[in-house]
């Protein structure tokens, strides 16, 4: 696809557009829009080599689950294009952070504006957590952890069909407390994995509050480098960064981006809701009102209509 | 005597994987104790060693699947889903990939206690959407498994014998058949796995002692196809024993149990097999004698149907397994 916009101001548009269903739905996972939307905006528009979308600009009605006699039944992967040999391969890992893949998704041309209307209603595949079904996905991610894995199983199979496309997780760090993010690690480094990479959103926060309260981690970074992948820190917001991190050398080796975000970058009135940011619902039409009102200057946009 | 056959799945499964390069060996750090070494010594391309990391292992499995392969799991039945079960329904059950486990030592085949037998897999496997579940109970099944589970588009957990297997039937395994290994009219006896072995050491001393047994051997457990049983269970006169190396709740019992309640056959059912208890780690005879789904414990059942002592010794046993082996277990296919 021909980039039409530049990525930063997709990554303006993710945060206006999830913002604007948070107030008018009452809630949202926002501040995940703060974090990410810089890396999903460059994913889509700069970083993957993606082939165009697939799939209706408008999402069909969900069609049932994966079963051998279901013939209808497809991923939303077909809204990050066709697989093919030549195509990179996008692992949503974080199915919580749903509603901005969706926002990228309409951002960059890949899904209608409408779909959004659709987003946890009965009967849709634009579900509140992101499912196999649901536009962008490829799999079920809701149990966190499993997509550094899978991911680690598509590369490990194109390696084998000598394919030219690289497979990219998008990640989120509270999943670094999974275990089994930390046997992906190991595997991907033993089979030099070089055709595997991922971005990592380093909002340091988790469902209870900052991870630093809930369980502290520690310097993923030195340890992610222990493990023998080549991993970066970068600051999560400057786009330009993350161009530079892609291209750093890592042959024989995955590399890791670790992205490090603010959880209310772009809109800091959301600070006061810290540290539960997790998903954020308003506790009285006040503080909606508030935040609407504050929020949307930060966005350079006028107050939404709910 | 019965024919006892040296690592079947060893050279099964490299025949098997060795004609297509899409299939994938996949080993949890089990590969000679899954009797995949030499697979892995002679087509080491097609071999992935996995280590000690069956979540990842699961996922892995899925994104290999998703890459247009056909991965193996082997490991021990008890690895395949207590600590990834997450990842058997994410990764490999919900999307239905073609992804196939083969869980070795099940139930009591292994001394290793409590941490190594897989007592409660089927009950595990068979209430997963998409899965198909095998139990394997001769060498015949084991060699033929790998080509007959290739038709199933979607996931499959078999239950596989190692090391000295006999070989009871001359038919390969063919998924959905049952095996009528004897027609009778006193009694139904239901086995699956190597309780089906088990079983045959009676049956001849039972025949004498004037008993009459319709004896299935079940492979299949899920899809089960009940139709080929209901008219057997109903024309037995008694009822129906089942006889499984697993927890009765759950597994070839409940399977019996729920067919005759859906269709309201009015038979008894006695099921043999752990009662409700863990096992500990001894010999596969002693464990079996001890729980009580030896051929003793069957014995013990057919008299509390019939309401008489059979007066069956262990001399009669002894010369039971020798002649049934070539003479009974002819394979039948319905």
């Amino acid at each position: 696809m021909i980039n039409k916009l530049n990525s930063e101001d997709i990554a303006l548009g993710i945060r206006r557009r999830v913002f604007e269903h948070c107030i008018k739905n009452n809630g949202a996972y926002l501040s995940q829009a703060c974090s990410s939307a810089e890396q999903l905006a460059w994913l889509y528009n700069e970083a993957l080599y993606l082939g165009d979308s697939i799939l209706p600009s408008v999402p069909e009605k969900f069609k049932g689950v994966p079963n051998i006699n279901n013939k209808s039944y497809k991923t939303g992967a077909g809204y990050n294009g066709p697989t093919g040999s030549e195509y990179d391969r996008l692992i949503f890992a974080p199915a919580h952070y749903a509603l901005v893949a969706y926002a990228t998704l309409i951002e960059v041309g890949r899904m209608s504006p409408e779909a959004l209307s659709m987003f946890n209603k009965d009967g849709s595949s634009v579900e509140i957590i992101g499912a196999e079904h649901s536009p962008g996905m490829e799999m079920h991610n809701g149990t966190l952890g499993i997509g550094l894995s899978t991911a680690a199983g598509i590369a490990y199979g194109r390696k084998l069909k000598n394919e030219k496309g690289q497979t990219c997780v998008f990640m989120s760090d509270g999943e670094l407390q999974e275990g089994q993010i930390w046997e992906a690690l190991q595997v991907s480094v033993y089979y030099n994995l070089d055709n595997l990479w991922a971005i990592v959103d380093v909002n340091e926060q988790q469902v209870d509050g900052a991870m630093s309260d809930v369980l502290d981690i520690g310097n993923i970074l030195k340890k992610i480098n222990s493990f023998g992948a080549k991993c970066i820190e970068i600051d999560g917001h400057d786009i330009n960064a993350m161009r530079q991190a892609k291209n750093e050398n890592h042959i024989g080796k995955p590399l890791i981006i670790l992205a490090r975000t603010s959880p209310y970058k772009g809109m800091k009135y959301l600070k006061t809701r810290f540290p539960r940011l997790h998903y954020v619902r308003f506790k009285s039409e006040e503080e909606r009102e508030k935040m609407n009102n504050e929020i949307s200057k930060e966005l350079g946009i006028s107050p939404i209509q709910y | 005597m019965i024919e006892v056959v040296n690592k079947p799945y060893s050279y099964s499964f490299k025949s098997y994987a060795s004609k297509n390069k899409n299939i994938l060996c996949l080993s949890g750090d089990l590969t000679s104790s899954c009797e995949v070494d030499i697979f892995r010594d002679e087509y080491p391309k097609q071999f992935i060693s996995m280590g000690m990391a069956e979540q990842n292992m699961m996922s892995f499995a899925g994104g290999l699947a998703m890459s247009g392969f056909i991965p193996f799991i082997h490991t021990f039945g008890v690895f395949a889903y207590r600590r990834p079960y997450d990842q058997l329904l994410a990764s490999i059950a919900y999307p239905c990939r073609k992804v196939r486990i083969m869980g070795f030592l099940p139930g009591i085949t292994t001394p290793a206690g409590m941490t190594h037998q897989a007592i409660e897999d089927i009950s595990i496997f068979r209430t997963i959407p998409n899965m198909t579940v095998i139990e394997t109970g001769d060498a015949s099944e084991v060699e033929s498994i790998c080509e007959e589970v290739d038709k199933i588009e979607g996931p499959v957990y078999c239950r596989i014998l190692r090391g000295s297997v006999p070989r009871l039937f001359n038919t390969p395994l063919k998924i959905g058949d049952i095996r009528i290994l004897n027609r009778g009219n006193d009694i139904m006896l239901v086995t699956t796995g190597i309780c089906t072995e088990e079983a045959l050491r009676a049956r001849a001393a039972i025949a004498s002692a004037g008993i009459s047994i319709l004896h299935v051997h079940i492979h299949t457990l899920k899809p089960f196809k009940e139709k080929k049983i209901i008219d057997l269970i109903s024309n037995v006169k008694f009822g129906v024993i089942t006889m499984e190396n697993h927890l009765v709740n759950g597994g070839l019992g409940t399977i019996i149990s729920e067919i005759i309640s859906k269709h309201g056959l009015s038979k008894k059912l006695i099921k043999l097999g752990l009662n409700d208890t863990f096992a500990h780690g001894g010999s596969k005879q002693y464990l079996a004698k001890y729980y009580g789904f030896d051929a003793y414990a069957l014995i013990n059942s057919i008299e509390d149907f019939i309401g008489q002592k059979l007066n069956i010794n262990d001399k009669d046993l002894e010369t039971a397994r020798i002649e049934n082996v070539h003479s009974l277990s002819k394979a039948e296919a319905l």
